[in-house]
């Protein structure tokens, strides 16, 4: 059966442009054979270029259907591409009373407008930022100090995310959880004069929570960690970052709630970042999941910039934002997600 | 009489009972009322009419036993008595209840009741620590924030929005005197305005050159140049050597003039623009024209 479809297939190949491979010892029986089935094909079937009255699902051979499919996509690229000369023929034509170009629709472009966008110019908004939590520290009063530690009994993996993330983040120090409870760390921290808790949690060896306190009584924000890449395994990646302190860049970070999350990711990081350094975090905020990297730039002139990633890279996605300090039962929640409520609608993003 | 013996030939051993599980090397009895827990001839509770268990109903332990006398009725067939807090007390309880009953059953029920007195201290301890809370995770939710993670990130162009970021930090100037390029954004403005200025001058130019003549030297030459032919000329006597000291002088000159060249352009890139005008003029067509003319002169003036 496969030599008789090989033939079928060969004569198939005069028909068509060069597709199959000609095969030449054939049993002449076996022609003669499928002589006779060819013509009534043929005729059912017609050139490649007049349109077929009948579907390409209709050919029962898998591999002729298969190559009529496939010269119906290119008859359709081609239709295509004929299309879109035309249109810029018209265009050039008409020059200046052209109509303006169509922009693409994309999701950002889509987006539900979220009434709670920050206007840059909003005194509300600037008053708020004056007197919350993190007035403190945009006042210079403070200097952050973080203190990084996991869940309970704590894999390679988390406890070597941890480490990097305190060669990120300056004046970060990581002590090792010995099933200590997270409201009796809380004021032991205080009194040290650590300004934010970070624990990693961790659930089958590998990272996948973030909780982040601030702590003089500051908010509590609760992230999803993903795609954790620790350094060894970042392609092209550059030395160890140094002790510098790395300059921050928040991106999109619009709504009222991106706002504040946005300033206590700045607050993780002191005040002036030595430019000598050349390390910049970034904090990127795309549909509702930020993406944390840690590069070294070096400007080449004054139009290029080139980048060299070191360091960890992680997602995170804000699941709850609770006003005090950490208390999941009794704290008070600014913002919790709720999957059936917020995630109904593909063009609706929070932050 | 024998009717133990009969129920466990129909029930245990090799046979089936529906309280039975299986496993590669041991049987167990999933009976609630068994005491060890295995499917055994002494301890399976139905082919055995005298029968004691240990068992626990939130927190507190019972002793349940079963007597012959009561084979008969069902519903009160177990004994349920209930058991001390204290586990010493509770083990008398257990000695002075089985009292002539089989040492193999008391034995058991007192191991029992040390097992279930030892996980409900482990289960009080553990309820004063933190407990771990287990979050179930939607597959299709899961899947469904993979993919969009995905997606952002395509969308996300996260080294272009970096490196635009930087830049603009650049721009504005939040970087100070660090880096060098200030002077190339000065130079570029400087351009700009001289650019502006070229134009109008260019314009200028061309008004001039329609109609006025003038012999000037050109912009290369220099007086410097002539006299250093005739030393040359003076030095050699032949027509060879003259000719050698010719192309000498001529590759002298050529190079003279590339580093000429060289020169302007090289200061016309550091600092202010200013010999655009003069730039323009020079072209390299000039400087076959000299080479052509000074021999004809030299063997002339020879």
């Amino acid at each position: 059966n496969a030599t008789t479809s090989e033939s079928v297939s060969k004569k198939k190949g005069k028909t068509k442009k060069v597709k199959r491979k000609v095969k030449h010892d054939e049993a002449p029986v076996q022609e003669m054979e499928q002589a006779e089935g060819e013509e009534t094909e043929k005729k059912s079937e017609s050139g490649p270029c007049f349109p077929p009255t009948f579907s390409v699902s209709e050919i029962k051979n898998k591999q002729r259907r298969h190559s009529m499919f496939l010269k119906l996509k290119e008859e359709k690229r081609k239709q295509k591409l004929e299309l879109k000369k035309k249109k810029k023929k018209e265009r050039k034509a008409l020059g200046d009373k052209a109509p303006p170009k169509e922009v693409p629709k994309t999701i950002e472009n889509q987006r539900i407008y979220d009434e709670t966008t920050v206007n840059p110019e909003d005194e509300e908004v600037a008053f708020d930022e004056g007197t919350d939590e993190f007035s403190a520290y945009f006042n210079r009063l403070t200097n952050p100090k973080v203190l990084i530690t996991t869940s309970d009994r704590p894999r390679g993996r988390t406890v070597r995310f941890c480490e990097q993330l305190a060669t990120v983040i300056p004046h970060a120090h990581v002590y090792y959880r010995r099933g200590l409870a997270l409201k009796r760390v809380i004021p032991q921290c205080v009194s040290r004069g650590f300004t934010y808790l970070m624990v990693i949690n961790e659930d089958r060896k590998v990272p996948n929570g973030l909780v982040l306190c601030h702590l003089p009584d500051g908010p509590t924000a609760h992230f999803k960690v993903s795609n954790v890449r620790l350094r060894k395994e970042m392609k092209r990646r550059g030395k160890d970052p140094t002790e510098h302190v790395p300059e921050v860049i928040l991106n999109n970070f619009t709504t009222r709630l991106g706002h504040s999350i946005g300033r206590m990711f700045a607050a993780l990081f002191p005040h002036d970042p030595q430019f000598v350094g050349r390390q910049v975090a970034t904090f990127h905020n795309q549909r509702d999941f930020i993406f944390f990297r840690f590069h070294r730039y070096i400007f080449k002139n004054e139009k290029k910039v080139g980048i060299q990633e070191l360091g960890p890279r992680f997602t995170l996605k804000l699941r709850s934002l609770q006003k005090g300090t950490f208390d999941s039962k009794f704290g008070e929640y600014e913002w919790v997600h709720k999957r059936h409520e917020m995630d109904s609608s593909r063009r609706k993003f929070h932050l | 009489i024998c009717r133990l013996k009969v129920i466990w030939d129909l029930i245990g051993n090799k046979s089936f009972c529906s309280y039975k599980v299986k496993t590669k090397t041991q049987q167990f009895c999933r009976n609630e009322y068994n005491i060890t827990g295995l499917c055994n001839r002494s301890s399976c509770p139905l082919a055995n009419s005298q029968y004691a268990t240990v068992r626990e109903e939130k927190g507190l332990c019972y002793l349940y036993m079963k007597v012959i006398e009561r084979a008969a009725f069902p519903a009160r067939m177990w004994e349920k008595v209930k058991l001390d807090r204290n586990y010493a007390k509770a083990l008398e309880q257990i000695d002075e209840n089985l009292i002539y009953w089989p040492r193999f059953i008391r034995h058991k029920c007192k191991q029992r009741l040390t097992k279930i007195t030892q996980y409900l201290i482990r289960i009080r301890k553990l309820t004063l620590k933190r407990q771990r809370k287990l979050v179930p995770l939607s597959r299709k939710v899961e899947r469904r924030e993979k993919r969009r993670e995905e997606k952002a990130l395509i969308a996300a162009q996260l080294e272009n929005a970096i490196e635009k970021e930087l830049l603009d930090r650049l721009k504005q100037g939040t970087y100070g005197d660090i880096y060098n390029f200030p002077i190339h954004a000065f130079d570029k403005a400087m351009e700009k305005q001289e650019e502006e200025t070229e134009s109008e001058e260019e314009e200028e130019e061309d008004e001039e050159e329609s109609g006025t003549r003038e012999f000037v030297a050109e912009d290369e030459f220099e007086e410097s140049d002539l006299s250093d032919f005739e030393d040359m000329n003076n030095l050699k006597g032949s027509s060879d050597e003259e000719e050698d000291a010719e192309d000498q002088s001529s590759e002298e000159e050529e190079t003279e003039e590339e580093l000429e060249e060289e020169k302007t352009k090289a200061k016309s890139k550091g600092k202010t623009p200013l010999k655009g005008p003069i730039r323009k003029k020079r072209a390299y067509v000039e400087i076959e024209y000299e080479q052509e003319t000074e021999p004809a002169q030299k063997s002339k003036a020879t």
